[in-house]
């Protein structure tokens, strides 16, 4: 029997685990100790290793990344945690002209052990400033590694290799996903990053779905089988660096790829992971490309509005019949409730 | 507060760190218009007393964090003078293989973590620092220099909130010359009270405004005695003082009219340089004189025979393994 965790206990075990083995990690953000834990991920570590390895802090993103950068400095191994991703944008200067830059720009004198670690808001009325994925501004700063695992399996293996890691990591989790179970082993391990996982074997269609889009791009894949269409589902996992030649492999062989932003279309991962499609397949002509990604506007709280925002597995799905069948032989799966829409009520 | 047992061989030694920095920094002044030195300097020429009567009460390891005007800082902290010309020149042998340059000077092996082209960036690091350094149970502290510029970012005003609450071991050193770049601090403060707000944090603050060297080295010396003796928590020091050059670059800025010459030239007639040679003898000055000129003319020689990094060198040092 494989063992069963929820993703956040997988966080937890993550962080758990590895700071038993690592003395030098420290956690640190806001609420990490309070009786809520980061939904449970943060849950029992003050307990087990005191508050000086796990602390709250002030509502000062900016100043406490640059606190991190300097525990690091001095030889611990901090993760700054976010409980909305929205929040590291107070954090963006510590981040893009400290952090990212310091072992370059020192000559390799110093480096940054730090990870990032937040979490994407949706649904129940998130709205603007709940619910965005930055990792497309973050993708176009060399000195970061971007990592944002779908499963179970990946977070805690993700986490591991995060803390693990010289270099500062942006560490992206979703709400949604904190409903995922999976298989996740008791034992501590890492995966490695640059290493995309290919979550369902298909060969007329490649869909790259990123962070909780990964789910919704399974969940269409399951609705393209009804019709007769086999998709193949893939997880970039880590953004930077980015597995593009996993993706080039499924796309030469299916000849379709959709990429499912869980951010805004325009210069998102998307339009990265397409750009570098065309390049390296230059003389293979005959590729569809299409992206799929927010809405062009900030996220409305209005659920009736929310649901034309996002892309979801309907809209993937019927994207998906349509590039293979052409325009005028469309069809959309019947709708259907996902998981977190039965599961997740607010307020939080 | 007196050190009078020890004055003569204080006068000595300051008169001589003093020297070796402003006679780097004019020698980079000089050089500057051949364009050998690629990078904005940012001069420290009139600041000297600070950095040096700071870092002379400092042990070997206490850690110092400071800004684009940190020339000063560098040397009095014991940097390598070699490496940081060379960083200058854009040459590999620099302090950070020369890809930092100027603003960013850094020498681990003399405690000094790295200095940042964005104002108040290194003041939470050097507040994490210490952090560390009380997490790991040692004694030594860390120093945080920064202008009065600085104390307008948020990042200030979150890293003196933080380092009071955790009564962690750094010092802060607000070099407040009065102008951020031409903007006197009285068009962006309300108020000339930059320790007051510090205080208001939670710690101990002092000002001088003289620019005493004696009086920032003694206040120091006992401060971080303090400071290491147990959990006295963080301590602020405002050292009002001058910058004698413009912002950036090797010339006078009185053209500007931002300031005027007089201004700058009462600084000048309170020199430390000046007050400090007048009570060494002058067969002592002299040869302090000679050999750091010597040192200079070694370094500049060092950075101009150095090479440059190979083109293959840009990919290096974009992650650590």
């Amino acid at each position: 029997m494989p063992r069963i965790l929820k993703y956040p206990d997988a966080i937890c075990e993550a962080l758990e685990q590895e700071m038993s083995r690592d003395p030098s990690v420290i956690v640190l953000g806001q609420g990490v100790d309070d009786p809520k834990a980061i939904l449970g991920t943060t849950k029992g570590l003050v307990e087990k290793f005191g508050s000086e390895r796990v602390s709250d802090t002030p509502l000062a993103e900016d100043g406490m990344t640059g606190v991190a950068i300097g525990a690091a400095l001095a030889g611990l191994r901090p993760i700054h945690t976010h409980i909305r991703m929205d929040f590291v944008l107070l954090a963006m200067n510590q981040i893009i002209n400290m952090a990212a830059k310091m072992h370059y720009m020192f000559g390799g004198a110093v480096y940054i052990p730090i990870v990032i670690r937040s979490i994407i808001g949706k649904s129940w009325g998130q709205g603007a400033q709940h619910s965005q994925s930055i990792y497309p501004m973050l993708m176009n700063i060399p000195g970061l590694k971007i990592v944002a695992p779908s499963t179970p399996y990946d977070v805690k293996g993700g986490l591991i290799q995060s803390l693990r890691d010289n270099n500062p990591v942006v560490f992206i989790e979703h709400r949604l996903l904190y409903y995922q179970k999976g298989h996740v082993p008791e034992e501590s391990y890492t995966i490695p990053f640059g290493k995309a996982r290919v979550l369902a074997r298909g060969s007329h269609i490649t869909l790259v779905g990123i962070s909780h889009m990964a789910v919704e791009c399974l969940r269409a894949q399951r609705y393209l089988k009804e019709v007769g269409i086999e998709a193949e589902v893939i997880d970039p996992v880590s953004l930077s660096p980015l597995d593009i030649d996993t993706i080039l492999a499924s796309t030469l062989k299916t000849k379709k790829i959709i990429v499912v932003d869980n951010s805004w279309i325009t210069c998102g991962a998307g339009a990265e992971i397409i750009a570098q499609l065309t390049e390296k397949n230059h003389e293979n002509k005959g590729i569809v490309f299409r992206r799929m990604g927010f809405a062009f506007v900030p996220c409305p709280t209005t659920p009736a509005l929310e649901n034309s925002f996002y892309p979801n597995a309907k809209t993937i799905a019927s994207t998906a019949y349509e590039m293979i069948y052409g325009k005028k032989d469309s069809w959309t799966p019947d709708a259907e409730l996902t998981i977190e829409e039965v599961e997740f009520k607010g307020p939080f | 507060m007196t050190f009078s047992a020890d004055k003569s061989i204080l006068y000595k030694k300051f008169y001589r760190e003093i020297y070796r920095i402003r006679r780097v920094e004019e020698e980079i002044a000089r050089i500057y218009p051949t364009d050998k030195i690629k990078s904005p300097v940012h001069l420290s020429i009139g600041q000297e007393a600070v950095s040096v009567g700071v870092c002379q009460a400092l042990r070997p390891d206490d850690i110092v964090f400071g800004t684009y005007r940190g020339h000063a800082m560098y040397l009095a902290k014991g940097g390598d003078l070699r490496g940081m010309i060379a960083e200058l020149y854009g040459k590999s042998t620099g302090c950070a293989k020369g890809i930092g340059g100027s603003m960013h000077l850094i020498d681990t092996n003399h405690g000094i973590m790295g200095t940042s082209a964005i104002v108040g960036t290194t003041i939470p690091l050097a507040v994490g620092y210490a952090y560390g350094l009380k997490l790991n149970q040692k004694d030594s502290i860390a120093v945080s220099f920064f202008g009065d510029g600085a104390v307008d970012e948020g990042a200030f005003h979150e890293s003196l909130n933080y380092a009071a609450l955790k009564k962690l071991p750094v010092l802060f050193v607000c070099e407040n010359n009065l102008y951020a770049i031409h903007s006197h601090h009285l068009q962006r403060h309300h108020s000339d009270n930059i320790t007051e707000r510090a205080r208001s944090y939670g710690m101990p603050a002092k000002r001088i405004e003289d620019g005493d060297v004696f009086k920032i080295y003694d206040f120091v010396k006992a401060t971080v005695e303090k400071m290491r003796a147990g959990s006295c928590g963080p301590v602020f020091l405002e050292c009002v003082t001058c910058r004698w050059k413009e912002h950036v670059g090797p010339c006078d800025d009185f053209h500007l009219g931002y300031r005027s010459e007089e201004e700058v030239a009462a600084w000048k007639r309170k020199d430390s340089l000046s007050s400090l040679g007048s009570l060494l003898e002058s067969d002592i000055r002299n040869k302090i004189e000679l050999a750091v000129a010597s040192e200079i003319t070694d370094a500049f020689k060092f950075a101009e025979e150095s090479l440059f990094p190979e083109p293959e060198r840009l990919y290096h040092y974009l992650f650590k393994e």
